[in-house]
């Protein structure tokens, strides 16, 4: 047995790589539900989408409040009776506020699903917003913020933000102490009126499936006066600072900066996204890409280096994000910018291609073990409203990707002058 | 149910095939028996140095991430107190990739020296960036040398300062590997879709001819029981006030471990534990509230730690999360709140267990603490915890001269 040589491999690019179909059910209402139903655990995961991001507030902070508080109490049950209700059988009940949409999502044992999905619909028909919950909600979120502030990276992950789409765009609009002052209980309930209860929401439910879930699920949300999502929304235009390059103190202890450099990008439907993903996964996107080989492996600037396309649906954009000693900070970005250029004047080889398409291959069919990792990537589909063979596509792009067509994306793309580049330290 | 079979390799390397036909994937984990405690006290945060050198080429192979990726791979590894884990994750028809590369760096590293050189500037940014440049960043460095005064938990795993990573030279990192790398303290787990017979076939060919090295005989100072509070005021540049407290609970086999486990999910436990309802939403005094445990394999330490609102006085809360501990000690827990306890535990255990990786890593972290089945036993044994043992439990372990308490105050 010679060591030397690697043992034969199938390359996973040739793979024929499935994403398992949804079951799909409408409510007596009209609302979607996707559904797959595998795994070998009896667990479940149901998440309500509802169209409720902070794309719907007229002041920054209400949807996020809103979404949080209504775990927070209804006429019935008291913030304490509804924690317990989930708790004493092992679920779990979590919020989560986006841009475009707000979720509640429900995580347990499929013997216990009737219980779970019983109190959500309850939160989601009888939220009442009490006071002094609000007050609390408030207070904890302020000193949360006071303690975040003190990090460079999430100073510096806000403010890349603003500089790319304007502090005003819902993709920036991050509140502020005087932001969560001002919140209020009736701005909640009338936020909580449109968006909740007449609000469009969509379900999608992952697990070891009980029989009557969509029998459930209609007895408990299908006469809720609910409407089906129009999925897209129509876009708000960004502004973006013309300033391009930031230098910002944040604290005076810092031993780190916390460097971020992005550009703008289209959205998932522009012709040029799948194949950028591609040389994305080259540039930065995994462990053994350019910027971690170059940077982390070779100089040993930094922990860790990625970059990567946001995940927004209107715009998105081409990010790098790392952390880096004080001294480290400004020859690290000159060294990202080299990268770049040399992605730009030299294809890349065969032999890295390659590399990079079985990595993704592989990396992608490990995605798609288990009903929660599927139905995540219906979800995106579903969401971004990008037609069913999308995942198909994206296979074809990886497995059809040249390096010539890489290299003009690089020409096209990974232009420093495109670039807002900030160090937060 | 999770299945599994266990064989030995004659140099002494434990094998346990876990085949789970529903994934085209398959994992090989490999846990060596090595972890922070094992290491000098003028050198620490050298097991997890050198965690990153494994990765800097073995002697056979130049680069190990490399065909990894190519054969459609991922990988990660992490360092705890206790153990230094290894896992890689790739579609089941190249698993023996997998093979080639780990028995490579077992039998034996290159050893480059600008591979230490560029790690140990990494360890140095992970480090800054994690325990350095962060608000709180070194309570665990303050917390873990109050708590322990002889068993070496009293350092991180990162290590004690910079400095130690700053030292380290070639030699250290030979015997290391020498002394803890090698078959004899090492479980590997192949899990997915994989078969015992052919695993058996593979672990031979590429791990059989590996010699099996010293067995390392841990032989740790133990932590003399603590017989009187402790306590530590810092004041630094943060935003909040914050408390630290802890107590010496029992090593992870003892029967008393189940107990304490779930204590802590009594007190901390989701937005119906005691401490979050009484402290967080009615006394108003936290704006957060945790308890857990460091889940260490030695004795380890409850921990309950919060943030105050501006403006409690640190004592009242202090003596607010006393209160709470007393009102335990006293009535011990209800019937039903055991039950809710028990079911949060089986929840989390059926989520844990979905994932492949999760469940290999499990599997070979039970087979070092010495039973593999215990992946299939544990939840027997949460069940059989009784009202009784839990108040035992916290009457045992929530007392002053067992705890060790730290404020960690704002400057502003």
């Amino acid at each position: 047995m010679n060591r030397k040589i690697a043992p034969p491999i199938v390359d996973a690019v040739n793979f024929n790589l499935q994403l398992k179909p949804y079951q799909y059910f409408t409510l007596e209402n009209g609302i979607p539900v996707y559904c797959i139903d595998a795994g070998e655990q009896e667990v479940l995961q149901i998440e309500w989408v509802f169209y409720a991001g902070n794309w719907f507030e007229q002041q920054q902070g209400v949807a996020a409040a809103t979404n949080f508080m209504l775990k927070n109490g209804t006429s019935k049950k008291n913030a304490y009776e509804l924690n317990e209700a989930f708790d004493y059988y092992g679920s779990y009940c979590s919020r989560s506020c986006y841009n475009e949409t707000a979720s509640v999502s429900l995580h347990c044992l499929s013997r216990h699903a009737e219980k779970g999905v019983s109190i959500i619909a309850e939160m989601i028909s009888d939220s009442v917003f009490p006071e002094k919950e609000l007050e609390i909600f408030k207070q904890n979120s302020k000193q949360r913020l006071q303690v975040n502030q003190k990090k460079c990276e999430f100073v510096a992950g806000r403010k890349i933000d603003g500089l790319l789409y304007g502090e005003k765009h819902p993709y920036a609009a991050y509140t502020s102490e005087t932001e969560i002052d001002a919140l209020d209980v009736a701005l909640l309930k009338t936020f909580y009126q449109q968006y909740y209860l007449q609000g469009s929401c969509v379900i999608f439910v992952a697990g070891k499936l009980p029989a009557q879930i969509i029998g459930l699920l209609n007895a408990h949300f299908g006469k809720m006066p609910l409407k089906k999502p129009g999925y897209l929304l129509s876009p708000v235009p960004v502004n973006p600072s013309p300033e391009k390059k930031w230098r910002i103190k944040n604290d005076e202890q810092a031993v780190q900066g916390a460097i971020r450099m992005a550009s703008s990008f289209p959205n998932r439907h522009h012709p040029d996204f799948k194949k950028a993903v591609v040389l994305n996964n080259i540039f930065g996107g995994y462990f053994g890409s350019r910027l971690m080989s170059n940077i982390r492996e070779e100089k040993g600037y930094t922990y860790g280096i990625y970059s990567y396309l946001q995940n927004h649906i209107q715009e998105s954009a081409w990010m790098i994000s790392t952390e880096a000693g004080l001294a480290y900070c400004e020859p690290l970005i000159e060294e990202v910018y080299k990268e770049m250029k040399l992605l730009r004047e030299t294809p890349v080889s065969s032999n890295e291609l390659k590399l990079v398409q079985n990595y993704m291959m592989g990396s992608l069919l490990g995605d798609l073990d288990g009903p929660f990792h599927i139905i995540a990537k219906w979800k995106n589909i579903i969401l971004n409203g990008l037609g069913e063979d999308y995942f198909y596509s994206s296979v074809d792009a990886i497995k059809n990707s040249k390096p010539e067509e890489l290299q003009a994306l690089a020409q096209k793309y990974l232009q420093p002058e495109n670039f807002y580049e900030l160090i937060v330290y | 149910m999770i299945h599994f079979e266990k064989f030995t390799l004659p140099n002494g390397l434990r094998v346990i095939v876990h085949p789970d036909t529903s994934t085209p994937m398959a994992v090989l984990n490999v846990m060596y028996d090595v972890g922070a405690r094992d290491e000098d006290p003028n050198k620490t945060g050298f097991a997890h140095l050198f965690e990153h050198l494994m990765f800097g080429g073995s002697i056979h192979i130049k680069d190990y991430d490399e065909p990894l990726q190519r054969a459609g791979g991922e990988n990660n590894a992490y360092t705890t107190n206790d153990l230094t884990n290894y896992y890689c994750q790739l579609p089941a028809e190249n698993i023996e990739t997998a093979f080639w590369l780990e028995s490579d760096r077992m039998l034996s590293l290159a050893f480059n020296a600008k591979s230490l050189e560029v790690q140990r500037k990494v360890v140095c940014e992970e480090f800054k960036e994690n325990y350095i440049n962060k608000p709180y960043g070194d309570v665990w460095h303050k917390l873990r040398a109050l708590a322990y005064q002889s068993h070496p938990y009293r350092w991180m795993t990162i290590g004690e300062k910079l400095q130690h990573i700053e030292e380290v030279t070639l030699a250290d990192v030979k015997s290391f590997f020498k002394k803890h790398y090698n078959p004899r303290n090492a479980v590997m787990v192949v899990a997915g879709n994989v078969k015992t017979e052919q695993i058996k076939e593979l672990a031979e060919k590429w791990f059989g001819e590996i010699a099996p090295g010293p067995k390392y005989e841990r032989n740790l100072p133990t932590e003399p029981m603590q017989e009187s509070p402790r306590f530590l005021e810092l004041r630094a540049d943060v935003p909040l006030d914050a408390i630290y407290k802890c107590w010496h609970i029992e090593n992870r086999v003892s029967d008393r471990y189940y107990r304490a486990d779930l204590v802590t999910e009594v007190l901390g436990g989701g937005g119906s534990s005691r401490l979050f309802q009484a402290l967080v939403k009615e006394k108003k005094m936290f704006s957060n509230i945790d308890c857990y445990h460091l889940g260490s394999t030695d004795a380890g330490l409850l921990v309950i730690e919060g943030k105050l609102v501006k403006g409690v006085p640190v004592k009242d809360a202090d003596a607010a999360i006393n209160e709470e501990l007393e009102k335990l000690k006293t009535n011990g827990i209800s019937e039903t709140e055991l039950e809710k306890i028990k079911n949060r535990t089986e929840s989390a255990m059926a989520f844990e267990d979905m994932s492949l990786a999760n469940r290999a890593a499990s599997l070979a972290n039970y087979e070092m603490l010495g039973d593999a089945n215990l992946i299939n036993t544990e939840l027997k044994k949460y069940q059989a915890v009784t009202a009784s043992e839990i108040l035992e439990e916290c009457k045992q372990v929530f007392t002053n001269n067992n705890c060790s308490t730290l404020y960690y105050l704002s400057n502003n």
